[in-house]
């Protein structure tokens, strides 16, 4: 039963992760690897110790634009998406584009960003941009693959294109919403720290810092924190799939 | 069949649903129905026999009106309330048992206690009631086609439609599902339209059947079935049942479609 449960999955990636910081820490150790280029695991931990204080404050920044850009990205994007739904015209005119707004790299237009948005705001802006297309691509695809007996159930009962859509296509579409934002947590957390790198603040700045006085372990200590805080947010909304579908969906009923 | 306070079986006799020389040709030029007029009077229980791709859906499409004829006209009683049965059981899967049934009543505005009292009722007419609140992933075939029955029960209908609806499920539940429906129309007097192609099932369950032919469809054979209002499994292996699903079995077999 345990593996009924999202916490029996944390179990089996664990052991690949012990091995490897074994064997990470024996070859530093023994002077395979020299510390300087890859810091051994007990050197980042100690890093995360001793730089603490000069970490958490830009961390508690990334942590509050990578959260409140997901957010953001979570609402809008399946805004966005029940606007393309509504028509196909709209749709077509409109899709292409944010595809095509996909192909720009979001380093590129975040010096565009500081402008636009001030320094402040840059983090926040650059996770909105990045996380928000696959939840537009995912809702738009739940919303559009109704299956067509339950859309004619409804018009059968006279149902008004509201209660349509809050009552059949977008909980039909849930589990394709879910998957963009799993999706879209990971990238809110890359696309801060990206814009974070511009403007010198937030965890992205604490590791441009570190870079600057050849900290590779304080790198490391940034990185491991960044890639947690994704890690979390994962695991936060696969815990709200987990408590949402698993009455009814397959996805989430039998693993 | 008890019936419950809330849930009232409509006794009130409207008039005929008539569908009068109607036609559907779709764009790409296909014929589905040629000019075909059937009767269905007030209360009565009749059984729509055809091959396959005679034109059954369309015709379905058509009352439903989910579809319009291309020429033809169709004339229901103004106080008509239909409800339907599909062979798909249409529930939503991530409503309960009770709120799926209460769906048209949700739809329609109806405020919870209400819908739920009445829902309830369905439920146990049905046979559901200790099911309320399970979910379609926890429900047998037979038991998601009771919810999908029930759910049609809950508008009171004065005309239900069945769209092959046991058609998918085993012979036992099936045979079960017919003695329950007919019980049903008996308690509420709705008229009953059973869209089939299996000819057993269609002399068991109904008072009179209209057999199809292929594509584009027309009436061949319309024929009052003689046999006692009381269904009951033994009548299956009776001669009279055999002599009638015999003369359906013929017109079928005239009418082109393989058996």
């Amino acid at each position: 039963m345990t593996r009924r449960t999202p916490w029996g999955a944390l179990l089996p990636p664990l052991v690949p992760a012990i091995l490897v910081v074994g064997i990470v820490e024996a070859l530093v150790r023994g002077d395979v690897v020299p510390a300087f280029l890859v810091p051994a695991p007990s050197q980042i931990a100690r890093a995360l110790v001793d730089e603490g204080p000069s970490l958490y404050p830009p961390l508690a920044q990334t942590v509050k634009a990578s959260l409140l850009g997901f957010f953001l990205a979570a609402v809008g994007g399946v805004t966005a998406a029940i606007a393309l739904a509504s028509s196909r015209r709209v749709q077509q005119a409109i899709y292409p584009y944010a595809v095509f707004s996909q192909t720009i790299p979001i380093v590129s237009i975040a010096p565009l960003l500081v402008i636009w948005f001030g320094w402040d705001r840059t983090a926040l802006a650059s996770a909105v941009i990045v996380s928000i297309f696959p939840v537009v691509a995912n809702t738009l695809a739940g919303l559009r693959s109704t299956d067509p007996a339950l859309v004619d159930l409804f018009r059968l009962y006279g149902a008004s294109p509201g209660a349509t859509l809050f009552r059949l296509r977008l909980p039909a579409a849930l589990p394709q919403i879910f998957t963009g934002l799993r999706v879209a947590g990971g990238l809110a957390v890359i696309g801060a720290v990206v814009g974070e790198f511009i403007t010198g603040q937030g965890i992205g700045g604490a590791i441009g810092v570190a870079q600057q006085r050849q900290r590779v372990d304080i790198i490391f200590a940034g990185v491991l924190l960044a890639s947690l805080l994704g890690l979390g947010l994962f695991g936060f909304i696969n815990l709200a799939a987990w408590r949402t579908l698993r009455s009814w969906h397959v996805s989430e009923s039998r693993h | 069949m008890a019936s419950g306070e809330t849930l009232v079986p409509r006794r009130t006799r409207s008039s005929a649903i008539e569908l009068v020389a109607i036609e559907r040709r779709f764009d790409d030029g296909v014929e589905a129905l040629a000019p075909l007029t059937l009767r269905l009077p007030a209360g009565s229980f009749v059984a729509l026999l055809g091959p396959s791709g005679c034109g059954k859906s369309t015709l379905v499409r058509l009352l439903t009106e989910l579809d319009r004829p291309t020429r033809g006209s169709i004339h229901k009683p103004f106080d008509l309330k239909m409800a339907c049965v599909f062979q798909d059981p249409c529930l939503l899967p991530w409503r309960t048992v009770l709120d799926n049934a209460a769906l048209p009543l949700e739809l329609a505005g109806v405020p919870e206690a209400e819908r739920h009292a009445v829902t309830k009722d369905a439920l146990a007419q049905v046979g559901l009631a200790d099911a309320a609140s399970k979910y379609p992933a926890q429900l047998s075939g037979g038991m998601k086609m009771r919810a999908s029955l029930a759910r049609a029960l809950v508008v009171q209908p004065t005309f239900l439609l069945l769209d092959e609806p046991f058609a998918a499920l085993d012979e036992i539940t099936r045979q079960a599902l017919d003695d329950h429906l007919r019980t049903l129309w008996k308690a509420w007097g709705f008229t009953a339209l059973f869209v089939t192609h299996a000819v057993d099932e269609a002399a068991y369950v109904a008072d009179r059947a209209v057999v199809l032919s292929r594509r584009p469809g027309r009436v061949v054979l319309d024929h009052p079935l003689d046999l006692p209002a009381d269904r009951t499994a033994a009548l299956r292996s009776d001669a009279r049942f055999a002599a009638q699903t015999g003369i359906l079995r013929n017109a079928l077999a005239e009418s082109g479609g393989a058996l």
